[in-house]
């Protein structure tokens, strides 16, 4: 690494390589059965050089070539974005736990096994389904050095747990799943396999639904189907200074019910999305996005910030191995007063909306989102009744937030990226055939 | 870059003389260069080298698999890949018998895109944005390109060793128009097998992408409800390819005995005129290729042949565990994957129908063009179209706010009533299964007429 960046300040101003290794194991199970075990080995390095001003870009997977890879940085240069930013020089980083020996130490057969519990689990409660389960292991190393001097590294651990079923009646299909991860070994598959229990439990029967508007209560899985997304878009500084986001001009201003409160969170010891630092060396800080439904801050990157006149929230991210462009770490919607069974006996009739499919599609920066509801459940009096299906349901972001009848109590984690209790909204447009 | 090819052959000889039933290697070279833009400026310009490879092992049922960037030490690569295909072996192993091929297939492009001087690239991509810039009330361009050259080398320990190159190509163009709150947008997409020149004389395409999104401005949104809705090539394709296509994967189908039910050969599915076929055999396009991952011939594969199922699409083993024949379908993205079973050129075979024809009758319909997002849950699909128009008294009519349609898979295909005569194909596609992502495929059709589609509405 050192002697690419030595290779590289001879020909530009200023130059950042950026190395990630993994060793990933997955242990797969299809049609119930194990099926696949692998072992994923990974290293590549990225080279951005600031060249008369203008940045320029190349990564490899072949490190023994550092010539070409500074050929191919300068080469991009030529045509470059001019850049905003300086390098960080050295920093100090907050001390953030990421790393558990003990990942690496769980054995195969002991995620053989994991895997297995939490196909029996689901299966002895239905016997026809048919699972699909996975067990993962990862270590991730990264280092990062910069011209300026500054450098960061960190190794983080990640250990994985998820089933989906699926139930085939004739022609109709019913789909359950739950997945957790931590950077601590997850050994306890009953706490996954009894989340599928209780949907397949409330999916038993079937309800029908009528065309108006009702109240709703999405379920964590519900809130990261429908409404992250167009936050996730519109809390991008990038979006912001497009001036495409509908709250970019709304900073301080109270935009959601005053009961919402939302962070990025990178800092939370041994969680998945935690980090030292950004892709950029930039270190890692709590930004509060929503204070008690005001606006409170956007995401940023060191270019994007720069262009913005403001500074960097540590959000750099690299996806796909591209160019850093801010991206949340993890979003944190804080718990409020109310049970998820006191919200289902506060509704006359309602939905409960577990997944929701297709809520992407349209108009994500205007908050619109329209979905065929995947897995969903009808409240009668207080009660969930069955599940429903041929069922869409479509509103808009800001609406559903600005007025929210209660947050529940019983935050959990969905996908690694977002932490959220239930969410109780009055009213949402839905159409059923 | 090292001669990966040297390195093959010592893999070729690695993966012989241990006790497993199976095993195969890929090694792989990949160069890449992309160019984006976002608005009126260049937001990114990239190059990317990329060499890595990967183990295959099977052991009574069960697979291990090793994926690396580091080439060395490639026999204990092999011994874990092996270890692993033990830990999860379970029963017996059955893969389709193939005939072990030596052959070299190389590109049959005139020049290697990825070597293009980036100047050249980028001074189209600079016409088509000022095309779109200068259109009036167009909020901003959002423009994606990169092209790709690889090479591939299979080995397995049946003796098979086939080395194959591919350049791929992709363009995608969004044009954004706002006017107080309202913005619309509209897109275009365009693929090939690594020639520049099928991306180069898009201007006047462009021209009309960037007015039809200032169109949308004013343009009416339709009542939700049933309609008679005729596709385009473009979004039939994509409606073919998602919600049938991936139906016809028989990974999905081998050990799940309700939707073998479903899928059982020779039941209905459409009217005769409806045939829907899958081929990588068809040269030139970009799910094309000579042998699929396993090293397996291309095939043309009939899944819909006068309305009725007659085939599916396969990898070896599921060809064996379903006792149909190997179709030459097992894909993956890069060495970081195993293959499975995937998609290629998927399309609707033409009808004798004109578009006049199609839309002659129909009193009040929808017209839906090109594509804009979509999902499906096997049974289920929600689509959005990028352009739509009422049809009214047998003419096209008004343009509308882009629709969504959704339903039944199976009662919208039998639902199908008219084919057209005018297949097209769309390169401009990438398909995505079990995280491998944008994988290149191409998908067809004429134009088709759909009975009772439900269209979303507000």
């Amino acid at each position: 690494m050192e002697s690419i960046l030595d290779q590289a300040k001879k020909v530009a101003e200023e130059a950042e390589v950026f190395m990630i290794s993994s060793e990933e194991t997955p242990v797969q199970f299809e049609a119930n059965r194990l099926k696949h075990i692998q072992s994923k080995q990974s290293c590549g390095v990225a080279l951005r050089i600031i060249k008369q001003g203008k940045i320029g870009y190349a990564a490899t997977t072949e490190l023994s070539d550092s010539q070409s890879l500074v050929n191919m940085a300068v080469e991009t240069a030529q045509f470059g974005m001019p850049a905003k930013f300086e390098l960080p020089s050295p920093a100090s980083y907050p001390q953030i736990e990421a790393y558990d020996p003990n990942v690496e130490s769980v054995s195969i057969e002991q995620m053989i096994g994991l895997g297995e519990e939490m196909i029996t689990t689901v299966r002895g409660h239905t016997p026809d389904i048919i699972c699909e389960a996975g067990v993962t292991r990862a270590v991730i190393f990264v280092r990062i050095i910069n011209s300026r001097g500054g450098q960061a590294n960190y190794r983080k651990s990640v250990f994985g747990l998820g089933i989906v079923g699926s139930l085939i009646r004739d022609t109709d299909m019913l789909f359950v799943g739950e997945s957790q991860s931590s950077c601590h070994p997850l050994l306890e598959p009953k706490t996954v396999a009894e989340v599928v229990l209780q949907q397949l439990e409330l999916a038993k029967n079937r309800a029908s639904v009528p065309n108006q508007t009702l109240p709703v209560i999405f379920t964590p899985n519900g809130v990261a189907s429908a409404l992250v997304p167009p936050l996730m878009t519109a809390f991008n500084g990038k979006t912001v200074l497009e001036g495409a986001s509908p709250i970019g001009n709304r900073l301080g201003q109270p935009v959601f019910d005053e009961k919402l409160w939302l962070w990025d969170d990178p800092t939370i010891a041994y969680r998945p999305e935690s980090r030292p630092c950004d892709d950029e060396g930039i270190p890692s800080q709590r930004t509060p996005l929503i204070k008690g439904g005001t606006v409170a801050n956007f995401l940023y990157d060191l270019q994007t910030a720069a262009l913005a006149h403001t500074q960097s929230t540590g959000n750099g991210s690299r996806n796909r191995g591209g160019l850093p462009t801010p991206s949340p770490s993890a979003f944190i919607i804080i718990p409020g007063k109310t049970s998820f069974d006191e919200m289902v006996q506060d509704m006359k009739e309602g939905l409960v909306i577990e997944q929701l499919m297709g809520a992407e599609q349209g108009n994500i920066l205007g908050g619109d989102f329209s979905g065929n509801v995947l897995l969903g459940y009808k409240v009668e009096s207080g009660k969930i009744v069955g599940r429903v299906k041929n069922t869409m349901v479509s509103g808009n972001v800001y609406q559903v937030l600005k007025q929210i009848t209660a947050i529940g109590s019983d935050a959990k984690w969905v996908g690694g990226f977002l932490q959220t209790p239930h969410l109780y909204c009055p009213s949402l447009s839905v159409a059923s055939k | 870059m090292p001669h990966i090819e040297l390195i093959g052959r010592q893999l070729a000889e690695a993966v012989k003389g241990y006790s497993a039933d199976y095993i195969e290697a890929h090694l792989e070279e990949n160069q890449t260069s992309y160019i984006t833009y976002r608005g009126r400026e260049l937001e990114s310009i990239g190059r990317t080298t990329d060499i890595g490879g990967n183990v295959r092992a099977l052991v009574a049922g069960g697979w291990g698999f090793v994926s690396f960037n580091d080439l060395s030490e490639l026999p204990s690569k092999v011994e874990l890949a092996v270890m692993q295909a033990q830990f999860a072996s379970n029963e017996k192993s059955q893969l389709a018998e193939v005939e072990p091929v030596v052959d070299i297939v190389p590109t049959k492009i005139d020049k290697n895109p990825v070597a293009m001087p980036l100047a050249e690239k980028k001074q189209l991509l600079d016409e088509y944005n000022d095309i779109i810039w200068h259109t009036p009330k167009l909020q901003t361009s959002i423009i994606s390109y990169g092209d790709s050259h690889k090479k591939v080398i299979f080995a397995n320990s049946s003796g098979s060793y086939i080395e194959q190159e591919r350049a791929d190509i992709t363009l995608r163009l969004k044009a954004v128009a706002t006017e107080g709150s309202e913005v619309q947008q509209v897109g275009l997409s365009i693929g090939s097998r690594g020639d520049f020149k099928a991306i180069a004389n898009l201007h006047r395409q462009v021209e009309l992408m960037s007015q039809h999104a200032v169109e949308l401005l004013s343009a009416p949104q339709v009542k939700g409800g049933e309609y008679t809705v005729v596709l385009d090539p473009v979004l039939a394709g994509v409606f073919i390819h998602e919600a049938f296509g991936h139906l016809s994967e028989s990974d999905y189908v081998y050990e799940n005995e309700g939707l073998r039910q479903i899928m059982t050969l020779g039941k209905k599915f459409g009217s005769s005129q409806l045939n829907i076929v899958d081929s990588a055999a068809i040269p030139g396009l970009r799910g094309s290729y000579k042998y699929d991952d396993e090293g397996v011939p291309a095939t043309k594969t009939y899944l819909i042949r006068e309305g009725r199922l007659v085939g599916r699409l396969h990898s070896r083993e599921t060809a064996a565990k379903m006792k149909e024949k190997p179709t030459g379908n097992a894909r993956a993205i890069n060495y970081g994957y195993p293959p499975i079973v995937r998609m290629t050129n998927t399309y609707i075979e033409p009808g004798v129908a004109s578009f006049e024809d199609i839309i002659g009758d129909i009193k009040a319909g929808i017209y839906a063009k090109n594509w804009y997002g979509g999902t499906t849950s096997m049974e289920m699909f929600t689509f959005s179209a990028g352009e739509a128009y009422m049809i009214r008294n047998g003419k096209l009519a008004e343009a509308l706010r882009p629709v969504v349609l959704t339903g039944n898979v199976f009662v919208t295909l039998k639902n199908i009533d008219a084919i057209g005569n005018d297949l097209e194909m769309n390169q401009g596609g990438g398909c995505g299964k079990g995280g491998q992502v944008p994988l290149p495929v191409s998908n067809g059709s004429p134009h088709i007429r759909i009975r009772h589609c439900l269209i979303g509405g507000r």
